[in-house]
Formats: C-alpha cells, sequence, structure tokens
C-alpha cells in the first residue's frame, strides 16, 4: 500500500491569552508575561496514512482532533515535526470550505474549486454536477451570506467531493445536513472509499466512525491513546464517558438522598444499593454475549404502601430505549411494602449488541404516581467480537445449500 | 501496530455494490506516481524565495478569482457599483481645485490636470498598501479554512487596486483630451511617458513590499490597520501632489537645508509622482521635477525590490501561524 500522508512526530504548540493591540500591552503590561500561559494541542503525533484507507479521529472535545486535522490540511503549520503527503487534498473544516459571505453560490464555487486547484474550464466541466448534488440550484444566485448552515455544508461537500481530490478530509460537517443529504453524502464517501481514496474523519458520530472507517485512532489531550480497530477506539472513548456519567449520577442520587423531606422533595420510597450482576447475586459490569444479567436494588418506604410496582430500563450510549419493563407489566402482584425490601431482577442472557448501556430503576403505583427514581444509576457494557447492527443481538445460524434445478425437482 | 489493510466494518451495507466495482488499481498506481511532498516545508530565511514564487505562479487562476472577488465584494449591493472607484478621487479633485485655485488664488495653468497625473498614482500606492495592511487578517474565514500560498491575499489587493488604477487613468485621459480642445493649454506627447512605466513599477514594487510586510505584521498586531491610515494621510502631505516639487526645493535650497532637501527628494513615491506630472503634466514643465529621473528611478527600483525580497521573507516566516492567530 502507498502511503499519501505521513505525519513525523508532529507537535503542536499553541500561546493563550496573546494580547493583541497596543492598549492592551500596555495596560496589561506587567500582567502579559504572567498570562500568556501555552499548552501543546497535539504532542508527538505519527500516524502513517495508507491510500484508500478511511480514517477516523475521535475524542472528546478539546483532545486536538481538529487542529490535527488542520495540520494535515497545511493550515496550520506545526510547532515541531512534519506532514508529508501526496495528491489533491479536499477539505471541509468546520462549516463552508472557505466561502466568502458576500459572493453567491456560483461565484463561491469558481472560488472554491481555484482554491482546491481546478482551472476554471475544469471547474465548469464540474459544475453542473456540483450544483445537482448540492440540491441548491434555485439559490446559486445568492449570496451565500444569507444560506442556512445546511444549504452552506451541502455546496461545500458538494464543491469538495467533485474536485478529483486524492485525500478528503471531513471536520464534523455532516450533522448539519439533513437526514437525506447525509445518506446521499455517506453513498458518495462510500463510492470514494471503493474508488480507493483516502478518507480523514473527525466526528463525534462514534457509530459513523465503526460504519465507515477501516481505522480509528483516539486522542486524548493531543496525545495519541489508541490507533486501530474502531470498535476498540470506540469502547475505550466510552469508557471514559460512562466513568464520568456515572460518578455524575451517583453524586446526583446521593445528594437527593441527603436532602431534607420538604414537601416538594418528598417520596415515599427510596431506592437504594443497586448492584449489576451476573444473575446470581455476584457483581459484574463487563458481560460477553448472551451471559446471564441480572439487577438487584432496594425499595424502602416509610409507610404502608399497597399499591406498588418496580420498573427497570436500559438504554444505550445514544439513549435509545434498548429495553423498558415494570413488576406489573412482568404480572408480579407485590405484597404491601413497609420498610425495605430487595428487589431482584434477573435474566437468562442479555441479547445486546457490543456497547455501553445505562440502568435506570424507578418505584411507582401500578397506575399512580412515581414514588422515587433512579436514572442511569449504574452502567454495563457488552464487549462481543462480533459487531452487529441495531439494538439486538440475533445470532444467526446461517445455511448454504444448491437449489434444486426445476426439472430435477420433477423427476 | 493492528492491521488496517482488511476491512473491518461489520454493516457490509456497501457489499453487494462492491462486487460491480473494478478494483481501484489505476487509482492506487496513479497516486504511487505521485510526489510525497512536505506540507508547509520549513522556510528558511535566504533560501526558499524561488520556490515560494513557483508556488504562487501554481495558483495564478485563484489569484485571478480572488482579484474578481475583492472587486465585486467592495462594491456589492451599491447601486452604482464601480462608479465609486471614480467618485473618490474626482471628489479630491474638485476639493483641491477649489482650494487652491479659487481660494488659495494659484495661477498654475490646467491645475486640475496637475493634481489628478499625481492622485491617479498616489492612490494606488495607497489602495495597495492600505488593503494589503488588512488583507490577511479580513480574510480569515478563507485562511482559517483552506491552504494556498498566503501571498495571494495580498497580491490580489495589488491587482484590484490595478483595475482601479486603469479606470482613473482613462478619467487623467479623459481631462487631458478636454484640455487639449478646449483650452489654449499645450497637451504632448514627450519622451517623459517614457518614465510612467517605470515609475508604475516603482510604485508597485514599494507598495507591495511595504505591504506584504504590513500584512503579515497586522495579524500580530492590529492597531496597525489604523496606525496606517494616519500614516498615509501624512504621507500624502510629503508628496508633492497638491503642490508643485518646486516650492519646496526653492525653500529648502534658500534656507540652506540641502541635507533635507536630499531627504525629502530620496522618498521613492515623490519621484513616482513627479515622473507622473512630467508625463501628463505638459501644460507648465516650470512646475515638475527637473532632476534626473530615470536614475532616480532606477535607485528606487533596485532599493524596492530588495525591500520586497525582505518583506517577503518575513511574511513566509510568519505565515504558519497566520490561521491559530486570527
Amino acid at each position: 500500500m502507498t502511503t499519501v500522508i505521513r505525519v513525523t512526530d508532529v507537535s503542536k504548540q499553541f500561546a493563550l491569552n496573546a494580547n493583541k493591540s497596543l492598549k492592551e500591552r500596555l495596560v496589561n503590561a506587567r500582567t502579559t508575561k504572567q498570562n500568556r500561559s501555552e499548552f501543546w494541542a497535539l504532542r508527538n503525533i505519527d500516524l502513517e496514512i495508507p491510500s484508500g484507507s478511511s480514517v477516523g479521529l475521535i475524542g472528546h472535545n478539546g483532545s486536538g482532533k481538529s487542529t490535527l486535522l488542520k495540520v494535515i490540511g497545511g493550515i496550520l503549520s506545526p510547532t515541531e515535526g512534519y506532514v508529508e503527503r501526496r495528491g489533491r487534498l479536499a477539505a471541509l473544516l468546520e462549516l463552508g470550505a472557505g466561502f466568502h459571505g458576500d459572493l453567491t453560490g456560483r461565484e463561491n464555487v469558481y472560488l472554491n474549486a481555484s482554491i482546491l486547484g481546478l482551472s476554471r474550464a475544469d471547474t465548469d466541466r464540474y459544475f453542473d454536477d456540483i450544483v445537482e448534488f448540492s440540491g441548491i440550484a434555485e439559490f446559486l444566485d445568492t449570496q451565500v451570506k444569507f444560506y442556512s448552515s445546511g444549504m452552506y455544508v451541502r455546496l461545500a461537500f458538494s464543491v469538495a467531493v467533485h474536485v478529483d481530490p486524492e485525500i478528503l478530509l471531513i471536520d464534523e460537517v455532516l450533522a448539519v445536513g439533513d437526514e437525506a443529504f447525509q445518506r446521499k453524502c455517506l453513498e458518495k464517501i462510500r463510492s470514494f472509499q471503493r474508488e480507493g481514496r483516502t478518507i480523514i474523519f473527525v466526528t463525534h458520530a462514534l457509530d459513523l466512525v465503526r460504519d465507515l472507517c477501516s481505522r480509528a485512532v483516539l486522542l486524548d489531550h493531543g496525545v495519541m491513546q489508541y490507533d486501530g480497530a474502531p470498535t476498540q477506539a470506540i469502547r475505550m472513548i466510552r469508557d471514559t464517558w460512562n466513568e464520568a456519567a456515572e460518578a455524575e449520577a451517583e453524586a446526583a442520587a446521593a445528594k437527593a438522598e441527603s436532602a431534607p423531606a420538604g414537601v416538594a422533595t418528598y417520596t415515599p420510597m427510596r431506592i437504594s444499593d443497586v448492584v449489576i450482576t451476573d444473575g446470581a447475586g455476584r457483581p459484574k459490569d463487563t458481560f460477553g454475549p448472551g451471559e446471564p444479567f441480572g439487577v438487584e436494588c432496594t425499595v424502602t418506604s416509610d409507610r404502608r404502601v399497597t399499591d406498588w410496582a418496580v420498573g427497570i430500563k436500559i438504554e444505550n450510549h445514544m439513549d435509545q430505549n434498548c429495553y423498558a419493563s415494570n413488576t406489573h407489566l412482568m404480572n408480579q402482584q407485590l405484597e404491601p411494602i413497609e420498610g425495605s425490601r430487595r428487589v431482584t431482577f434477573n435474566y437468562g442472557s442479555i441479547p445486546l449488541v457490543d456497547g455501553g448501556y445505562h440502568v435506570s430503576l424507578s418505584a411507582h403505583g401500578v397506575n399512580g404516581p412515581h414514588y422515587a427514581r433512579v436514572a442511569r444509576i449504574k452502567n454495563f457494557k457488552i464487549v462481543d467480537s462480533e459487531w452487529q447492527d441495531g439494538l439486538v443481538r440475533m445470532p444467526a445460524q446461517v445455511e448454504v445449500r444448491p437449489v434444486d434445478a426445476p426439472s430435477a425437482a420433477v423427476r | 501496530m493492528p492491521s488496517r489493510g482488511t476491512d473491518v466494518r461489520g454493516s457490509g451495507g456497501d457489499a453487494p455494490d462492491a462486487l460491480h466495482e473494478s478494483p481501484p488499481l489505476n487509482r492506487a498506481e496513479a497516486v504511487e506516481a505521485l510526489p510525497m511532498e512536505r506540507v508547509n516545508p520549513p522556510r528558511s530565511f535566504f533560501r526558499g524565495t524561488f520556490s515560494d514564487l513557483a508556488d504562487i505562479l501554481r495558483y495564478r487562476e485563484l489569484l485571478g478569482q480572488l482579484v474578481r472577488k475583492e472587486l465585486k465584494v467592495k462594491y456589492k449591493d451599491s447601486v452604482l457599483g464601480f462608479f465609486w472607484t471614480l467618485v473618490r478621487p474626482m471628489t479630491q479633485l474638485i476639493i483641491y481645485y477649489l482650494a487652491f485655485t479659487i481660494f488659495l488664488g494659484n495661477q498654475q495653468p490646467a491645475y486640475a490636470v496637475f493634481i489628478f497625473s499625481g492622485l491617479v498614482v498616489w492612490g494606488l500606492f495607497t489602495d495597495i498598501v492600505g488593503g494589503c495592511t488588512g488583507s490577511i487578517v479580513g480574510n480569515g474565514g478563507l485562511l482559517k479554512k483552506t491552504y494556498f500560498p498566503r501571498e495571494i491575499f495580498p497580491l490580489s489587493v495589488v491587482g484590484a487596486a490595478l483595475v482601479n488604477f486603469a479606470l482613473q487613468m482613462l478619467v487623467l485621459f479623459g481631462a487631458l483630451a478636454v484640455t487639449a480642445v478646449f483650452t489654449d493649454n499645450r497637451v504632448a506627447l514627450t519622451g517623459d511617458l517614457g518614465l510612467v512605466p517605470l515609475a508604475l513599477l516603482v510604485c508597485l514594487v514599494w507598495g507591495l513590499g511595504l505591504g506584504l510586510f504590513l500584512a503579515a505584521a497586522t495579524v500580530y498586531f492590529r492597531d496597525l490597520q489604523h496606525l496606517i491610515e494616519i500614516i498615509l494621510l501624512a504621507l500624502f502631505w510629503l508628496v508633492p501632489i497638491v503642490y508643485p516639487v518646486v516650492l519646496p526645493i526653492r525653500n529648502f535650497t534658500e534656507s540652506g537645508h540641502t541635507a533635507l532637501l536630499e531627504l525629502y527628494l530620496a522618498n521613492p513615491m515623490l519621484n513616482v509622482v513627479t515622473a507622473f506630472q512630467r508625463a501628463f503634466y505638459t501644460m507648465g514643465p516650470e512646475y515638475t521635477f527637473g532632476g534626473n529621473l530615470w536614475g532616480r528611478l532606477g535607485i528606487c527600483l533596485l532599493v524596492g525590490l530588495g525591500v520586497l525580497w525582505l518583506a517577503q521573507r518575513y511574511f513566509a516566516r510568519a505565515q504558519g501561524d497566520f490561521a491559530q492567530e486570527l
């Protein structure tokens, strides 16, 4: 495989709080030195990207993804190290690939194409395709400052993919377009992949990375944490998010518990000591596909309540509801409660796909009010060697056999 | 490092299509044939001038686009459009004519032509210097999203200024024709017309040299944008546009300040402006500069080229950090 991009030991330093104007410099003369703090947006990044590969750059906000993309695109020059690449590069960075607001869409197409290195004659040739793909032909002679952000991105993407680039850099722009256009873009990106072009994404849509990329690079505070299979990179980034979310949920629950039992916060029941188990009472938080699974909690009521049920809900990282039920729906008539009860939900196997999940619990009347609710109190994850799309893991038995010819069946 | 040659995508949504596509053999080969180029290679102060020039030359198509953009954007949404380009110098012309000829009682023949022949090239210079100063900061949107030699921005300002200059030259020719037909002043073609291209070149070289330096420096020091307006205003009076150059020469000589006079005459724009006056203001040769303008402009050009080269090197060094400073 030919290397199209080589990033060699690239570091990038930014200075913060630098005073720009004379007034600022004079007024803050003494504090300028102190205020001037520097930080490394990228630290010793080494990357080699072969032609025809699709690489996703992921990481939390401020991890240096966009900076790395700009360094590759040549828009920022690295403080240390260097980048080499070959072939034409088209970049879609943030919003708009360098449009001028006062020019019309048509003029911007020509301007943008010539920035990307196309001659006017070439642009003339691609022009109709560009306009057709963008689907905004009727606004072509409107100044782009009047465009909606979606129209902006449509035109920018359309130009970038029609100039026959060898390398395409995409920074979180597709999220702006509507679903139909996003699908069209993904279609185009897939055809780029088939044609053997190189694509680098920066995105927070991790599923997109898993879908499209053959490789993912995880950045954290400018340091490359992982470089390899997208599933593993995504798992790593979600782990860090889940830890933060879990700590937050527990803090919130603790706060709610310690709050004085005033009228506003009055709940007749409390849910505590939530544990995720292996279905046999032992705590566990990482499951293989189809393993037994259980959730336990303690429900406490100060008063005697006859009409009560316990609900359980499992959501994935996208806040999609994967499973929700309650004891009433399970046809369980619960004995009246006064004091504490330990409630256990056990499942023979958990049929969910690879990913991180959150468990929420509630105690409520059968048809009535919520008595208590703990949202996303515990997390667990499922690690599966086989990646499946969707919510539910369905192991399949695949059989392929020859079909008898009709003539043979007759005989 | 994990393997990445294989596709670990699980969705397999494009698998059926992939069957119909021919393998991307040609593209891979084509890519292999392309050279591996270093992005933003470090530019040493002394070497690299020629590679920079070649780089700029490669983007000449873009330069044309940006010049068009500058011109379009400037008078976009205005009813009179390009006409405004002419309004400013013509207003200046009328004001100075009123002030000097009517109010101050200046006896110089065809004084309007005199003013305008200097004003037209001075306008070119201020357009270039003033426009360049803000050209990097003003194009931050483009600059932060795309890469091409940043020198293109100041150069596009020069291009747009030249177009305006050409239009104003038409006005000057019109004024000359009117003078020739309706007054008994002498309008003639002289050998001094040959000074015009040389003077124009000096103006461009100095304008671009200062412009490149200011464009880069403004990114780090925004006050320059305002400062430069004031400096240009002061410079206007140091150049003999509304007064004939013979007056300061006489005054300096009479008071014995020959060193000051030499300093005053060393101003490259003074030489450019006086060359234009000698070429176009043939109505009163006694009011124009009598010195050896060929030699003076030649020296100005040589020094200017040195300034331009230094400015470009400074610009090249500074440009790597433009995107992050804006």
